[in-house]
């Protein structure tokens, strides 16, 4: 199961857990798996967020694949200049 | 990953050079149609005001007038964070602050156009306004929208905060129970202008049956495309939007300002408009970065090693939501291997203009506190700031403070390249002082596309669909021919318009060499399966056997057949008789961008009558992955480094009591021009991302973040005291000496 760790302030809506395990072969599925668990978090992930999977930083894809090892930390959409 | 290359790292000539050295250059106010109209926009002259009432009936009647909007134009739309652009473009029931656009007119002529401004009679009823951030976060203060604030918060701040992020790991109290030496500043940084060249710009034609052709300067045309479209009410498919060439942009450009008025006024008046800001409109209306308050705690070993770290970031960014401190968070400690981090921040609103993007949006002023306090502790323990920087580092298996543990990152050899240069041991003179700080951004990906056509007579069209700000068509030209073998000189790279080619986002995030690259490289891949399978045909040989080397189809061995090898020219020429045309394309969404440190090094000088800062020497070591043009990444290295000087030393919005922005143009907003700059050293580190088929990483933006706390850094050195506030312009330094 990939591990999943929530930013910060984002603990606000998973009440404080910062760390859990989840079973997801893509990012949807871990995604979605996440707002069922934490439905607070809903309004967050529909608005988008980046994902960091094993260090790599990914926006908004869905079917990105991730390993039975993976770490996933879950980041707030990033934009630039 | 491949690491020989024969275009790569060479330094042809520039292909967008003539056309801007001689003016042929097509900017957003160069293109005129005929029967075209002038569009002027009239603006706040308050901070906060309601628009009691708008009377436009004696503008209408005058001669030359053909079109008059206020925002009762523009139908509500359903997303939020168009309707807030759509109300920052026109004002809806109240002006936000000073330059805040209240209506517009198009006109036979620019000063019939003005003249009509004067004929609006605008009743304003005004109200308390708040322009600095700590006073905006202040329970009690006038608030700009309500039922926005973040939804974690509570009363101990007002509703202007409309965010609030928090990245980190480890235990602070412990952190800072293990150091020798504890330092905690506040520091203060100004909201500081693009300074982009070339003015905000559109032409516009929307006809009553919704069909629309829209000219802009911007770094994104699919955004004005999507963005337009939908506050105008109209499908996607049926606006064209072409991207100008662009006088810069840095960020400032990956918004819209101007576009959805012109429109309006063009769908109005049933003729093109024409809209260009004036230099004092885009410092009033269009968006600076955000000003700071940052509060800054680090604890450190005798020996150097940093135990614990706090940043506490609060960001003004005008008056509509925004999203942009995390930013700042997630780069305060980037650089650094920590154990016990937590960096935390604030989105505050304003009655200033709404705050977009600047090159690397966020970092700059949360790096300058954070290595401002690292050079301090340096100074107190009597260490050297570069060993002290990489006894701390980040690299390679790093749990980066923001969360993700970093991939093989440059930082390191960065610091070491530094400290081998010969600038770091050069003498110093009198009052001059040598600053060092290091920077980091992150790069990204994002959707692009791309379209190759192999032309019958061997050369190739590309065309892709993010504006070139940067030297992107040199590179991607570059990536082509590398690709497919053959000379630089055979590619060229156009940027379509939003019919031409898929959709691209926005040219941000210092993503487009490397997305547009990976697109390029695939692309070519396709456009040389293809030529594999037409050389196979020409020899009767399966397409399996045949390999692409060095530009030309060959038998993968004898006993695939013993053919010579067949170019790319040769297989073009017979293309229509073969199967008809080559071409390849690519639309995807590139990741895996890999982010990029720097570390600069420079020397002050400080007039200790005047308390002028003149800078001496100034050298910048950056990661890039891989150099594509190396002559246009030093340039991105220099403009980065060059913004950030302005930024340390003089850059300011200044605001009166009355909330009215004091200094709208460039002689009381001094940026820096050739005359005060040295030529700055840019040196190359190449640390192979391993995200990219070549190894690119991103180079635009992180050169904006070291500067400042440098600068800083060589002030505090040169005249004995250290200073909390930017910019550091002689008056400020006067009075502290």
């Amino acid at each position: 199961m990939a591990r999943v760790v929530i930013f910060g302030s984002l603990r606000a809506f998973t009440g404080g857990v910062e760390m859990m395990e989840i079973e997801a072969a893509t990012t949807r599925e871990l995604l979605k798996k996440l707002t069922a668990r934490y439905p607070a978090l809903f309004d967050t992930i529909e608005s988008g967020v980046s994902l960091a999977i094993d260090g790599e930083v990914f926006k908004d894809a869905w079917f990105t694949p991730i390993g039975p090892e993976s770490e996933v930390v879950i980041m707030p959409l990033m934009v630039g200049g | 990953m491949k690491q020989d290359f024969k275009i790569l790292g060479t330094r042809p000539i520039r292909p967008d050079g003539l056309d801007k050295v001689t003016g042929k250059a097509m900017f957003g106010a160069d293109k005129s149609v005929t029967g075209m109209l002038h569009a002027r926009i009239l603006r706040s002259p308050h901070a906060h005001a309601e628009i009691v009432s708008i009377n436009t009936a004696k503008a209408e009647a005058l001669a030359g007038v053909k079109a008059v909007i206020t925002g009762d134009d523009f139908a509500d739309v359903e997303n939020s964070a168009t309707r807030y652009t759509m109300q920052n473009c026109m004002a809806q029931g109240r002006a936000l602050y000073d330059g805040h656009a209240v209506a517009a007119v198009a006109a036979v002529s620019k000063a019939v156009a003005a003249e009509a401004l004067k004929l609006i009679e605008v009743e304003y009823k005004t109200l308390p306004h708040v322009t600095d951030v700590d006073e905006a976060m202040l329970p009690g203060a006038p608030v700009l929208h309500e039922g926005v604030k973040a939804r974690t918060l509570g009363d101990d701040v007002s509703g202007n905060t409309v965010g609030y992020y928090s990245f980190g790991h480890g235990d602070l109290e412990t952190g800072f129970s293990e150091a020798d030496e504890v330092i905690e500043r506040t520091f203060k940084t100004a909201a500081v202008h693009q300074g982009y060249i070339e003015p905000h710009a559109c032409l516009a034609d929307l006809g009553g049956d919704g069909r629309g052709e829209l000219w802009c300067s911007t770094q994104g045309h699919y955004m004005v495309r999507e963005v337009c479209s939908e506050i105008l009410h109209i499908d996607a498919s049926q606006l064209r939007v072409t991207a100008s060439e662009i006088g810069g942009g840095f960020g400032g450009k990956t918004t819209v300002f101007i576009e959805p008025v012109a429109l309006k006024l063009s769908q109005k008046a049933g003729k093109p408009v024409k809209l260009v800001m004036s230099r004092d409109e885009v410092f009033r209306a269009s968006g600076p970065t955000m000003s700071s308050s940052i509060d800054i705690k680090i604890g450190m070993t005798k020996a150097g090693k940093i135990t614990g770290a706090h940043a506490k970031l609060r960001y003004q960014g005008g008056a509509f939501p925004y999203e942009m401190v995390m930013m700042g968070a997630m780069s305060a400690f980037a650089a650094y291997d920590l154990e016990h981090v937590q960096a935390e921040g604030w989105d505050v609103m304003t009655n200033r203009p709404k705050m977009i993007s600047y090159r690397a949006p966020g970092a700059p002023m949360a790096v300058y506190a954070v290595e401002s306090v690292v050079d301090e502790l340096c100074q107190k323990l009597g260490l050297d700031p570069i060993d002290t920087r990489l006894l701390n580092a980040a690299r390679e298996g790093t749990k980066s403070s923001y969360g993700p543990t970093f991939k093989a990152i440059g930082l390191v050899e960065a610091l070491e390249a530094a400290k081998a240069h010969p600038h770091y041991s050069a003498p110093l003179a009198p009052n001059t002082g040598r600053g060092i700080s290091c920077g980091f951004w992150f790069n990204f990906g994002g959707q692009v596309s791309v379209s190759m056509a192999i032309n019958a007579d061997g050369t190739v069209s590309l065309i892709e669909g993010n504006p070139d700000i940067g030297g992107s068509r040199a590179s991607i030209s570059m990536m082509a021919a590398e690709a497919l073998g053959i000379e630089f000189d055979r590619v060229r790279t156009i940027v379509g318009d939003t019919a031409s080619v898929g959709f691209s986002d926005v040219t941000d995030g210092s993503r487009v060499t490397f997305a547009v690259g990976i697109a390029t490289i695939k692309a070519a891949n396709a456009a040389i399966k293809e030529m594999c399978k037409r050389a196979a045909k020409i020899w009767d040989i399966d397409a399996e056997a045949v390999e692409w080397v060095d530009g030309a189809a060959q038998p993968t061995g004898h006993n695939a057949g013993d053919f010579p090898p067949m170019s790319l020219a040769e297989i073009a020429a017979t293309s229509g008789k073969t199967g008809g045309p080559i071409a390849g394309h690519h639309e995807g969404a590139p990741d895996k961008a890999g982010v990029s440190f720097g570390v600069h090094m420079v020397d002050v000088e400080v007039d200790p009558e005047t308390g002028f800062t003149s800078i001496k020497r100034y050298t910048a070591f950056q990661d890039v992955g891989k150099a594509i043009h190396p002559a246009y990444v030093e340039g991105q290295i220099q403009g980065g480094a060059a913004q950030g000087i302005g930024w340390a030393l003089n850059e300011e919005y200044i605001y009166g009591e009355d909330g009215r922005l004091q200094n709208p143009g460039f002689l009381d907003y001094r940026i820096p021009v050739a005359s005060d700059l040295p030529m700055i050293e840019a040196v190359i580190i190449e640390v192979p991302n391993p995200g990219h088929p070549f190894g690119v990483r991103g180079c635009g933006e992180t050169s904006i973040v070291p500067p400042l706390a440098a600068v800083a850094n060589g002030v505090a050195h040169a005249i004995g005291v250290r200073m909390f506030a930017l910019p550091m312009s002689p008056p400020k330094i006067l009075k502290v000496l």
